[in-house]
């Protein structure tokens, strides 16, 4: 059973520009994208910054009506029956803010139990079994201007389970944190999904889907251009294999020679700290590596290795299709 | 019930949140005692000892209202800034019994300086303010500052929508001291701006306190009082709604 149900939502914003009479543009966050999430099931909107993920999950949470399309959540519809579809979720989003600082983290689970209308004589045992979920028991009679951000942020997934939402939005809830922390999170994420619950996650981080989600759409300028399992996507997309050499020294030149060798499909230079990382996506039954080893002859090598196509991987190529 | 519980709650923690500050606390002890001084020196040079007891009322009102109306017009703007005012609409509960407790921990903290103001004149000025009927003084306080903080929750519904309505406190900061007579007697000013004064609740709250200090009948005020004040909420109440659906239209809860 569906529990979002999104039939070509679209959102869009004017921006103007001047100060008298100046000009309106408008913006297209979102462009008509549809999907469905079904009962218990985490699905990822992966994308980058200004993709249209975080517009999204707003028109879903209610804080956004959609210029276009449909939204149901649960069953409700996210415009006219906003306050059932309130009742029922829960909104976590990455960062510092979204807390009262000057507030310990017991009185700031107090309030918005209160708002969440967590009934008072629950509060007590519910507030008492997310610290001991998120691991902030024992810090949480300290005021919150004093957290970690890895500390805040397991805050954060503590405030929006309190009154036990049925569907969970997660707006990149593990930007800044540190790897440990990130880590912590996942697993977290994964235990509430074990738990029943349903979770719509928006990320830019390929692994964290990979690891995480039953179902991926990746989302670039407001429209979806891929969706389905991380599997499906790393197959239908790159369905090849990857060569890596590490180099020193200028590549510029061996771009082009390595571009042109029978079977590559891109190649891609990244920093990797004093060296350069030569990334070769090439085709399925292609042997490229001694050839690109030749075409790189004159530079200094490093490791070269040889490697299934990673999620990572589609995400960059289908970003990068024409 | 559960109404009057997030009520209570709310404002418990918006007043532990207001005083946990101790720069803001300090402003707060010191800025009331500045305005009182102020009106003091200016009010002793006339001869008329009622006139000076008159002033103290007034200015102690004055803190009520400066503490609550500059602040309650930027307090959702603070609320936006630190992504907590997205997190209050998505929340089911209604959203002005989230508002009204954050205006009412305001008017408390104006509650201070109404008290600090009195004492400062009788005990730096020698400004002895006999309590004529000490049960309609305290009930005069109480309804005026619960209408002051309704007017202030009137102001800050506005900045849902309107990311710089904050303005509008310290816009309405010093005409409501002039208009209310917290300071110069109604009858001093031109006759077209009393209906304005009648309209806003504080003029007929420094009425019944003056009333209840000086001897005379405060009730008729009271009532007017919180009758207008109960206008002010209503009002408030109706505009959320539509104010909240425009800020979701145009995208205006979040700063960016």
């Amino acid at each position: 059973m569906a529990v979002i149900e999104v039939a070509g939502l679209e959102r869009s914003y004017k921006a103007r520009t001047g100060i008298r009479r100046g000009s309106a543009k408008e913006v297209h966050a979102v462009r008509g994208i549809s999907f469905e999430v079904e009962s218990g099931e985490l699905f990822g909107l992966l994308g980058p910054n200004g993709a249209g993920k975080t517009t999204t999950i707003k028109m879903l949470i209610t804080l956004l009506l959609p210029t276009g399309g449909s939204a149901r959540v649960l069953g409700h519809d996210v415009v006219r029956e906003a306050r059932e579809v309130r009742r029922r979720v829960g909104y976590v989003f990455g960062g510092d803010r979204g807390l009262y600082e000057r507030l310990s983290a017991l009185d700031n689970l107090r309030y918005f139990s209160e708002l969440y209308g967590v009934p008072a004589r629950e509060q007590k045992e519910r507030i008492g079994e997310l610290l001991e979920l998120v691991g902030l028991t024992g810090r949480e009679r300290e005021r919150v201007e004093g957290y970690s951000r890895g500390m805040r942020q397991r805050l954060h997934i503590a405030r929006g389970l309190l009154h036990r939402p049925d569907v969970l939005f997660l707006d990149e809830p593990s930007i800044g944190i540190d790897p440990v922390g990130a880590r912590e999170l996942r697993a977290t994420v994964a235990t509430l999904v074990q738990q029943g619950t349903t979770v719509l996650l928006t990320t830019h981080y390929m692994f964290e889907a990979d690891e995480l989600c039953d179902r991926i759409a990746v989302i670039a300028d407001g429209s979806i251009v891929a969706s389905g399992t991380p599997a499906e996507l790393k197959r239908g997309v790159v369905d090849g294999r990857v060569v890596e050499v590490e180099v020193y020294g200028a590549v510029d030149t061996a771009l082009a020679p390595l571009r042109a060798i029978p079977g590559v499909r891109s190649v891609a230079v990244e920093e990797s700290g004093q060296a350069q990382l030569v990334v070769v996506r090439a085709e399925p039954d292609a042997e490229v590596t001694s050839a690109v080893l030749a075409c790189l002859s004159g530079v200094r090598l490093g490791r070269v290795a040889t490697r299934e196509p990673t999620l990572e991987d589609a995400y960059v190529e289908l970003l990068s299709a024409p | 019930m559960k109404q009057l519980r997030l009520l209570r709650v709310g404002w418990w923690l918006q007043l532990k949140i207001r005083g946990r500050s101790t720069f803001d606390g300090l402003l707060g002890i010191l800025y009331p005692l500045f305005f009182a001084t102020t009106i003091f020196f200016i009010y002793r040079q006339g001869s008329d000892p009622t006139a000076l007891v008159g002033a103290a009322v007034g200015a102690s009102v004055m803190g009520v209202w400066s503490s609550t109306a500059t602040s309650a017009s930027s307090v959702l703007q603070g609320e936006r800034r630190q992504g907590t005012l997205e997190l209050l609409v998505a929340a089911p509960s209604s959203f002005p019994l989230l508002i009204v407790p954050i205006t009412m921990a305001l008017a408390t903290v104006g509650l201070y300086s109404l008290v600090a103001t009195l004492l400062w004149g009788r005990f730096v000025f020698d400004i002895p303010v006999r309590v004529d009927q000490p049960l309609a003084f305290g009930a005069a306080v109480l309804v005026t500052v619960l209408a002051v903080s309704l007017m202030g929750f009137l102001l800050a519904v506005t900045a849902v929508r309107y990311r710089y309505s904050w303005a509008l406190g310290t816009a309405f900061e010093l005409p409501v001291w002039l208009v209310c007579g917290f300071l110069v007697p109604l009858s001093a000013l031109p006759a077209w701006v009393r209906p304005i004064s009648w309209l806003l609740p504080p003029t007929w709250g420094v009425s019944a306190i003056r009333a209840a200090a000086l001897g005379g009948s405060p009730w008729g005020d009271v009532l007017l009082c919180a009758v207008t004040a109960a206008v002010y909420a209503l009002i408030g109440t109706a505009l959320s709604g539509r104010l909240i659906d425009s800020a979701r239209a145009r995208a205006t809860l979040a700063l960016s």
